[in-house]
Parts: C-alpha cells; structure tokens; sequence
C-alpha cells in the first residue's frame, strides 16, 4: 500500500488565515488509521491550531518515531517538513534539528509507547533540555500495530479485550515532566478539540518543551468496558482545571471573565494565555501545588485536564548555550573558519 | 650504587632509543615524560611517546614509552633501553623488560629486593624520594615534584638540552611563579645528582638534530577537532567514552576561542551532551537533516548503540559524520589499549543492506584533512561517513608536519537546493537520480514551500512517499547501491609505495602504517622486497583491486584477531582469497615493526623457504 493523497476541493468561501491560506491548505495524506480513532481528532486539532496561527507550512517541521501516533504527522502539513525517524528516538532528532535552526516550529507527535517504553530516556532528557518544540503525546494505554499490548501508561486494573487485567504501575507523562522540571505540561483528550486547539497554539508559541498528553482512545484494542482509556471512561473522569484560551498578540482580550478566574500570561513573542481556571485554588504557575493536586485527583480516579502548568519566562537550549538569534545552519562559512593565519597561531601550541 | 658507573661507548646508539617510564596513574607522571619527549623534539630529533594507562583514575600501574629515532621511525620498536622504574607494584615486570646492555633508573630511598637483581643491565639508584622530602613541603607537592626529579636525571643520563627544558617548565608555568620555581629546582636536584654519581652522558644519547622543523606533536583527536573546526561543524553531539572524550573536549576549546562572537559573547556552536551514544547519533542526524555539519566523536560500544540510527541515515539519505576512536573489544574490553576491530561492524552497520562510507586515518596529520572531507563526503553523498582511528592515534602524540590550511576551502555541501533553485522547478523530487552518479537532491526545511518532503525510514518510492510497493522500493535500493559505486571514486585514494613490480605485497590499515614503513626498511636490509598498499577509504577504489590482483602474495596486516580488513577485501573486491595472508596483532599495545618481519619471514619461509632468505 503506497501513501495516499487527500483530493483537493476547492471551496472559494473557506475562511483564510493571514496569509491567505485555507484550512485545507494545512492537511496532509490520508489517514490509514482506524476509523474513529482518537489520534485522527489530534491531527484535526493540528490543523486548525497550525493554521489559526497562520505558520508558513515550509517553517513547520513535523517529527515522530514509530507507532500508530507517529505515522500521524503524514496526515498534516504536507507543505511542513516531516521526518518519521526511529522508535523512541523522535526527541533526539528534534535537539539536532532545532540545534541547527532555531527559528522553525517543531512539532513531534509520539505515543505512549514510543515516549514512555523504548523512549522514555529521550524524552526525559528533551525535557531537561527544554528543546523548543510542541510534544504531542497521543495516549491511549496500549500497542497498537502489534495488536494490543499494553504500554507502560496502562492504569493497574484495565482490562485487554483478551487475557488478564494490568497488574503494573502506570508511568503517568505529566507528573514525570512535572518533576523533571518541565516548563509546560498540558493534558487533553482527543474528543474536546476545543480545549485542544488553544492548547496547541499556546505550546506553540511557549519557548521551551511544551507536552501536551492527549488521552486518544484506540477503537480498535482499548476501547471496550472495563479499559481506563476509552472513550466512555475517559469522558466520564475528565477534569478540567485551567482552560487555555490562546490570544495572538494583535487582538484584545474581549471576553469577560469571572473575576479571580482569569488569568492572563504573556509569552516571549508577545502572545497571550489567557488561563481561566475553573478550580479557583489551583495555581498553573506553581510546580509543586500542581503536583499535588493531580495526585489528589489520580487518587479519585480522575485525569486533570487543560493547562496544568506554565513557566512563561522558561529559557530553552539555545538560551541556555547562549547561540545567537541567526540559526547555526544559514551562518556563512566565512564566520565558522579562523583561517589560515590563525591555524598557524594554534599550531605554536603543538611545536 | 653511589659510585660512577663505568659505561662503554657505542656512539651508534646515538639518537636512537627507547625510555620506559614506569608510574602510578594519578601522580602526575604525565607532565615529566612529556617534559622529556618535547626536549627531545625542540631538540630537533625525531620522536614518539606512547601513553599505556589504566582505566582508571589514580592507583593503577601506567607506563609511557618515549622512541627516540634519528631516522624518524614512529612506530614501537619492541626495545626497552632504558627503563624509569617509578611503581613498586610494578617492578619485577618492569625490571625483566629492559633489553641485555640497558639500563634501569629506580627510586633507592628504600631498600630493593636482591631478586630483583639483573647482570646483563646497568642498575641506577637515585635517593629520589629522600631529596624531596628533604627539599619539598606537602605530600602531593613531593610526589609530583618526584616526577619532574627524575625528569631532571633522564636528562643528565641523555644529555637533555636543560635550557630547552627549563623553557618548557616557564611556558607551562608562566603565571604561577611558586609553581615555576619548584618544578625547576626539582629538575636540577635530579639533574645535578645523576651528573656527580653517574658516568654522564650514556651512550645511549641524544645530540641535537634538525628534524623537527616543520613539524608539531600533536593527538589525533586534538588533530580530529581542529578539522572539525575548520570544516565549520556547528553542532557537536556526544556521550563521553575513552578513548574519543578529548575529541570533543579538543572541540570545545577551539569553540571557546574562536568560534565566541567577540560583540555579543554568543556561541556560535552547539555542543550536546547526550545522555547516550543513541541520542547523540540522533542529535547529528537531526542537525544535519536542517543543514547543519554535526557530527560525534566515540569508540566501539557507542558505534555498537547507533547501529540503528545509522540504518535510518543510510537508507533515509542524511549526512553525518562520526567518529570511532577504536579501543579493544569485544564488550567493554579494554577501554583504554588499542586496536582495529571495529571495522566490519562500522562498514556494515544496522540491519538490512547498509554499507558506509569509512575513512582511515594512519596519523593527527590525516585526522586533520580527513575530517574534513568527511564532512564533504558526507554532504556530497548524503550518508553517514565514519572517520576510523584508533586509541593509538588518538590519544597519543605523534610527530607529524604541521597542519596546513587553503583559505579558498568552501565547504561541499552537497545537492542542496536553494531557494532559487526551488521557484524556478515545477516539482521537487527527493530520491530521483537525475544525473547518474545515484546521488539525489535535497532540500532543507523551511528554505521554500516547493522543498517540502517527508523523511522516513520506512519503505519509500524515489518520490518520498511511503511504499510497500516492490518495484518503488527496489528503485531506491538498487539506486543507493549505484551511490556507494560513486562513493569508490570519491574517498581519499590508498597510498601505495614500493617499486610497484615486487612479487610481495603488503596491504595494512590507520595506525599500522609506522610499523610497516619501518618493518619494509628491514626487510629491505635482509634483502627482502616488498611494495605497500595503505587503504584510506572505503569503499576501496579500483587502485586497491589493482594492487592486489598485481601481487602474487599479500600480507593484510591489522590489528584484532580476527582479520577484518582481509575480510573486507575479500568481500569487497575480486582479489582471490588464498593469495592473502594475516599477520595480526591485537594485544592491546600499538603495533611494533618486529612483530610483522618475524610473521612475515615465518609465513615465507613456510610457503617459499627460498624467498624468506634470498
């Protein structure tokens, strides 16, 4: 089976972005996942976040390992640059990547699988580094290209379609990234593209490592009763605390909001979040309260959705190393040599 | 012992030489041996030093051999005349080492067991922890200043310019005086002893030459960095692993001074640390996929870990420049002795048909230039190029011309298309063959809307799209095989030398090279002639396929076990199996030239007993 192309309709009254450009403009192949699966709700909430900023396809750089949720970034963005590498090997691509050009977006797209199992060092060691990329994590418990084995994010006591129920911890990305010092740390689900699309956009612009983990049921091996990543399961213990309301930094924040809710913060380019937090003693500037909040909630049975912890003045890697604004790979050679005269200097060192 | 030794006159030994130092690791040794061997070389004779340490950080046995060759021989030449016995724990060895007629330097504070004894060498007992205690405060100050002491009676015994050395100890120590005024008198104490209790010089001596001019001491690795500075990387990635680590460390410090913007303090350079060998392959394939020259410096286990990634670069047509600094093997091995067995693992790297391209540096000279086309090569033929040293080379200083450098160099940065390119083509095609030599296009991301494409590792036709179609994908196969033919014509062509129409050939590989040039001069003596092949690249080019099929009999010399450039060849060219032969070394220890006259004679003797001795 070869990739299909989507056909292109042309439809004169679709709305246009600041370049002109329609949300079609932003699709890519056709999926080949199962129909209904979560993970083709992401790639639509892709989309739109993508073209709700108005990017320039060429400057998006879609990156991904191997699984289900990584054949995805096929299915947007064809005019964006995608590279599907190795699996679990998706963050280590995307430090080289952005190491040498630091003025792309970089979106990668990985699974539970692909993150948390054969992954899980590159993804720690990302976060760390605070790589400047938005990480997509479409979580739904289970493999499913080798029919449903279940991944390290399975919840203890969540039943496979055959055979006997988890029996081990599950590795929970959002209070690893939590502890591991990371500077934006969101959890959705692919069925609220309205929680999902701002979310997005404010990982976008955020200048640091921005995970969101996205509960994205699979239809086809961890959809049924008695699975904690279901649909049916998944809606009925869905909490959110922060709703994102992403504010590009032309419009005014018009709507009102209940006093003491909303919270407004800015990031590096100007752009705002405005955060309304729907449980007022929640704090999504303070790691440790977040921490323990989610813990209370896990304990209930509850997944704490939204926009569960910012840092807006977070420095990335390129801060950190202090590389200048230019990216390294358009520098002209001229600039990188010291030249002959100076080897020559060097060479004193060795007579 | 206090007496003078009575030392006959042999001035044939003049200049030629071998000192052993034998040491703690972690006292210090390191800067007193290269105090000797850089006198000797501003002396203007040639010389080598060979650094055989532990791994280990303090306590463990470590040695350093210092050759000194007026006739510029760099490889070990499997004497020891003169042995510095420093480690107690060490000693028995050590003393059994030294070759009849030479002579033994040892510490004679304390009392030294009567076994110990030899007849057929001299012995020479210097009270050389008692004049520290004596002169010095501080047990860590005695212990280093000790090294620089018997620096000082080396010198004596050698006839050591004491001007150049002092000179030496005023460079090191320019801005600490403390320190630049007890390492000098600690040079003379040992100096001045060795000049009233023994008949100095020895025979074995050096008097100056002018055959260092022109020339530096430098580490393959230091050499290494230095092209990957020139080069102009910008984005280094690696997880620390003897014996590579100063490649990068040698990186970071060229960065530091050159590469700073001197208005803003930017760094114009990106060093990762991995957290391992699989994410520092990633880090460089990701860079270089954006335009970026990256590359990383490792050894055997780290090749071992990228196996995969360099799969996905091969097939998915990314540069990437690596390097193997080889250690021995199998597993951990010995991380800090030498060898050459990493070279079927790098040339066959990762599952499914993966060849790569390899380059094998004999010296920091190559290093230097080879670094630098890797980076060409790499960019020009869009895949993985693994610049193949070893410890040997590495880590070691090694006399070799100074490094020189062409301002007109501009970098090959292969078919990439630009921007202008781009508006003028009606499609982009990522893996189509449009001019014959199997090398495609490529297009950077974010340069034009017309050069986007998906990169993967998974089946792809010549347009870039996911395949599971046998003849799309068999085109891109069949197509990366057309490009490593390409890459025959284009990797550094092997050095051959020799009249060219000897029966005998020898065909070796890296850091063999100065033991086989030393090992042709003595079979030369013996009247035994041989021509030479050196391979530098792989793919082999067809003036390998030439050497050997105009040879009756080859001798592939290379050190691991298990012959892997001889396997190479006969796989990779049409050379007919039987008229190859080994001789291998893989102890650890860089190679020596007796070891391959003694192999070689024996082979002869067995297949031709007249040719052995004609």
């Amino acid at each position: 089976m070869t990739s299909i192309a989507k056909p292109k309709v042309f439809n004169p009254n679709l709305p246009r972005n600041a370049l002109g450009l329609t949300r079609r403009d932003y699709e890519g192949g056709m999926s080949t996942l199962c129909a209904g699966c979560g993970h083709d709700s992401v790639t639509a909430a892709i989309i739109e976040a993508v073209w709700g900023l108005s990017l320039r396809p060429e400057t998006v750089v879609k990156l991904s390992g191997i699984g289900c949720s990584s054949k995805t970034t096929a299915y947007f963005v064809s005019g964006g640059h995608g590279f599907n590498s190795v699996h679990g090997r998706m963050p280590s691509i995307a430090t080289g990547a952005s190491g040498a050009n630091r003025d792309l977006h970089y979106i990668g797209v990985s699974g539970d699988g692909d993150t948390l199992s054969i992954g899980m060092g590159q993804f720690t060691h990302a976060i760390r580094r605070n790589v400047n990329m938005l990480y997509v994590l479409e979580n739904n418990g289970v493999y499913g290209l080798t029919k449903g084995q279940f991944s390290a994010s399975a919840d203890i006591g969540s039943k496979p379609k055959k055979g006997e129920a988890n029996q081990y911890t599950p590795i929970d990305p959002v209070t690893v990234a939590l502890n591991l010092g990371a500077t934006f740390v969101a959890r959705s689900f692919s069925g609220d593209k309205a929680q999902l699309v701002p979310l997005m956009q404010a990982g976008l612009k955020h200048k640091g490592f921005a995970l969101i983990d996205i509960l994205s049921p699979c239809v086809s091996f961890n959809d049924h009763e008695g699975s904690t990543k279901s649909y049916a399961y998944v809606r009925e213990h869905y909490d959110e605390v922060v709703h994102a309301d992403f504010v590009p930094h032309a419009e005014e924040i018009t709507a009102s909001y209940e006093a003491g809710n909303a919270m407004p913060v800015t990031m590096h380019d100007g752009s705002r979040v405005l955060l309304r937090k729907l449980d007022e003693k929640y704090d999504p500037t303070h790691r440790g309260k977040a921490l323990a909040y989610i813990g209370e909630r896990q304990q209930e049975g509850e997944y704490v959705t939204g926009l569960i912890y910012i840092d807006a003045r977070s420095r990335d890697m390129h801060e950190m190393n202090r590389t200048p604004s230019q990216a390294l790979n358009l520098f002209p050679y001229e600039k990188l040599t010291p030249g002959a005269k100076n080897l020559d200097k060097i060479m004193s060192r060795y007579r | 012992m206090s007496n003078k030794e009575s030392l006959g006159k042999d001035s044939s030994r003049v200049n030629d030489f071998v000192i052993k130092f034998a040491n703690v690791n972690g006292t210090g040794s390191a800067s007193a041996n290269g105090l000797v061997m850089k006198a000797i070389f501003r002396m203007g004779i040639p010389v080598m030093g060979k650094n055989l340490f532990p791994s280990n950080i303090q306590g463990l046995p470590t040695w350093y051999e210092i050759r000194v060759s007026r006739d510029g021989y760099v490889a070990r030449s499997g004497r020891i005349d003169i042995m510095v016995a420093m480690n107690g724990e060490t000693y028995s060895k050590d003393v059994k080492e030294v070759t009849s007629g030479g002579y033994l330097i040892f510490d004679s504070s304390w009392p030294r067991p009567a076994l110990l004894q030899r007849d057929d060498i001299t012995i020479l007992g210097v009270p050389l922890s008692r004049m520290c205690n004596e002169t010095f405060q501080g047990t860590r100050n005695r212990i280093l200043l000790k090294n620089i002491m018997y620096a000082g009676v080396v010198a004596a015994l050698v006839d050591l310019d004491m001007n150049v050395m002092r000179a030496q100890l005023a460079e090191s120590y320019a801005s600490k005086q403390a320190l630049l005024d007890s390492n000098t008198q600690a040079l003379e104490i040992g100096y001045n002893y060795a000049k009233a209790h023994f008949a100095c010089p020895l025979p074995l001596r050096c008097e100056p030459m002018n055959k260092t001019v022109g020339h530096i001491m430098i580490e393959g690795n230091a050499a290494s960095a230095l092209g990957c500075l020139f080069a102009g990387a910008t984005v280094g990635a690696w997880y620390p692993i003897t014996p590579s680590t100063s490649l990068m460390d040698g990186f970071k410090s060229f960065c530091e001074k050159w590469r700073v913007d001197p208005e803003t303090g930017e760094n114009n350079y990106v060093i990762v640390q991995a957290e391992d060998e699989l994410a520092a392959i990633g880090i460089v394939i990701g860079a270089s996929w954006n335009g970026a020259r990256a590359f990383t410096p490792t050894s055997g286990p780290g090749i071992s870990l990228m196996n995969e990634f360099l799969g996905l670069a091969y097939y998915a047509e990314i540069p990437a420049v690596v390097f193997d600094v080889q250690r021995v093997g199998p597993s951990t091995g010995m991380p800090t002795r030498t060898q050459q067995g990493d070279l079927m693992l790098a040339a066959y790297a990762s599952h499914g048909d993966t060849r790569h391209v390899l380059l094998f540096p004999a010296n920091p000279e190559e290093c230097f230039y080879m670094a630098v086309q890797a980076f060409d090569l790499s960019e020009r033929l869009q895949t993985p190029v693994m610049v193949l040293l070893d410890l040997d080379i590495g880590m070691n200083d090694w006399m070799c011309r100074e490094l020189k450098w062409e301002d007109s160099y501009r970098p090959d940065r292969g078919k990439v298309l630009t921007r202008e390119q781009l508006e003028k083509i009606e499609k982009f095609q990522r893996y189509v063959d449009k001019d014959g030599d199997g090398i495609p296009y490529r297009t950077i991301a974010g340069t034009h809307p017309k050069g986007a494409y998906f990169t993967r590792g998974s089946g792809h036709n010549q347009f870039g799209g996911y395949t599971e179609d046998s003849t799309e994908y068999q085109v891109v196969l069949d197509r990366l095989k057309r490009k490593f033919d390409t890459a025959k014509s284009l990797v550094p062509k092997a050095a051959v030398s020799g009249r060219g129409d000897n029966k005998i050939g020898f065909v070796s590989i890296g850091s063999c090279d100065g033991a086989v040039n030393e090992a042709i001069d003595i079979l030369k003596r013996r009247g035994v002639h041989v021509d030479y092949l050196r391979v530098r690249g792989f793919p082999f080019g067809t003036e390998v396929e030439q050497f050997l099929a105009l040879h009756e009999t080859l001798f592939v010399i290379e050190q691991n076990r298990d012959a892997q450039l001889k396997s190479l060849l006969t796989l990779e060219t049409a050379v007919e199996k039987a008229k190859l032969r080994s001789i291998l070394h893989y102890s650890g220890m860089p190679m020596s030239s007796d070891c391959i006259v003694e192999s070689m004679l024996n082979v002869l003797q067995e297949i031709n007993p007249q040719a052995a001795t004609a």
